[in-house]
């Protein structure tokens, strides 16, 4: 297990793996998201208090989600870099940034577009879900911002690094929030005791929405670590001899 | 077109699957143009050191 970590840590070795790898993530992701969009959009019933309007969940939710791994990819890989000093790990965490940024936009702007219809507002300022939710977006936006400031590469993992554990506070913050705090939001239906508060025919589509996003998440994350990689060993060896391979980005 | 209209939030439904596309495909054509630029950057540096040498 070890050596194959170990292994897996090479940037060489690592980039010729996830070159494999990411067709298939973006096929079983294509795949499942099919499948939770149809099922989704025409197959789930209505809800009895929110209508139609309760589809959003379908993309507000895996998107919620994924704003948040995308952070502790972050934090998590930035800790390792910091402390074990991988070269891989920075090169991690510099490629989740732009995509958690992404994913906390689509979260914030489809829980807006359905908080319209159900609360009568676009936003709510004294909403913790809502609020801390808009900070993770801004410690996105800080710590590509430090890294862009920066031009030395090993300054800026440094000091980005540190950025993204402190900012890593948030995210407790953001999934409890609707339980220590007063909030319009609703509470935790998927993961709660009991199981999720859901019918069936509502829960698999939305599981399914979960797993293709994650997927295509998963896709986008190796491409861009792949770029990463690529720029920081462009003066070894191993990059000359895939350029002149002729292989070409892929 | 009923089930379009989705009992009138269509507009806030449709909206939000397709700000999901759209980002999606950002993604990935930004992931797809940085592969590409720093290729092609390392290319031209290549090319650069074997007409010095």
């Amino acid at each position: 297990m070890w050596k194959f970590i170990h292994q897996l840590a090479s940037p060489p070795h690592f980039y010729t793996i996830a070159s494999r790898i990411v067709p298939w993530f973006v096929f079983a992701g294509l795949l499942s998201v099919g499948y939770a969009t149809y099922a989704g959009l025409f197959l789930a019933p209505a809800d009895y208090q929110q209508g139609d309007a309760f589809r959003i969940i379908y993309v507000h939710v895996p998107s919620a989600y994924l704003s948040m791994v995308a952070y502790m990819i972050m934090a998590v890989s930035a800790g390792i870099g910091l402390i074990w000093r991988i070269k891989l790990s920075h090169a991690v965490a510099a490629a989740a940034a732009p995509l958690g940024a992404w994913f906390t936009f689509l979260a914030l702007a489809t829980g807006s577009i359905w908080g319209k219809p159900m609360w009568g507002t676009w936003w709510e300022w004294g909403d913790p879900r809502l609020t801390s939710e808009l900070i993770m977006l801004f410690l996105y936006f800080g710590y590509m911002a430090l890294r862009g400031a920066i031009d030395d590469t090993v300054k800026a993992d440094k000091s980005s690094a540190v950025l993204a554990l402190v900012g890593a506070v948030n995210v407790p913050i953001i999934h409890f929030s609707v339980e220590w705090w007063s909030s319009l939001h609703q509470g935790a239906t998927l993961v709660k005791k009991g199981g999720p508060a859901m019918d069936p025919a509502m829960l698999y589509p939305l599981l399914a929405m979960i797993l293709g996003f994650t997927f295509l998440f998963g896709a986008l994350l190796l491409r861009r670590v792949r770029a990463e990689v690529l720029f920081r060993e462009r003066r070894t060896r191993w990059v000359k001899e895939l350029i002149l391979s002729g292989e070409g980005p892929r | 077109m009923e089930g379009l209209a989705m009992g009138g939030y269509g507009a806030y439904v449709w909206t939000c699957f397709i700000l999901a596309a759209v980002v999606f495909v950002i993604c990935e054509w930004r992931a797809r143009l940085r592969l590409r630029q720093v290729y092609r950057d390392i290319e031209v540096r290549i090319k650069a050191l074997g007409d010095t040498q």
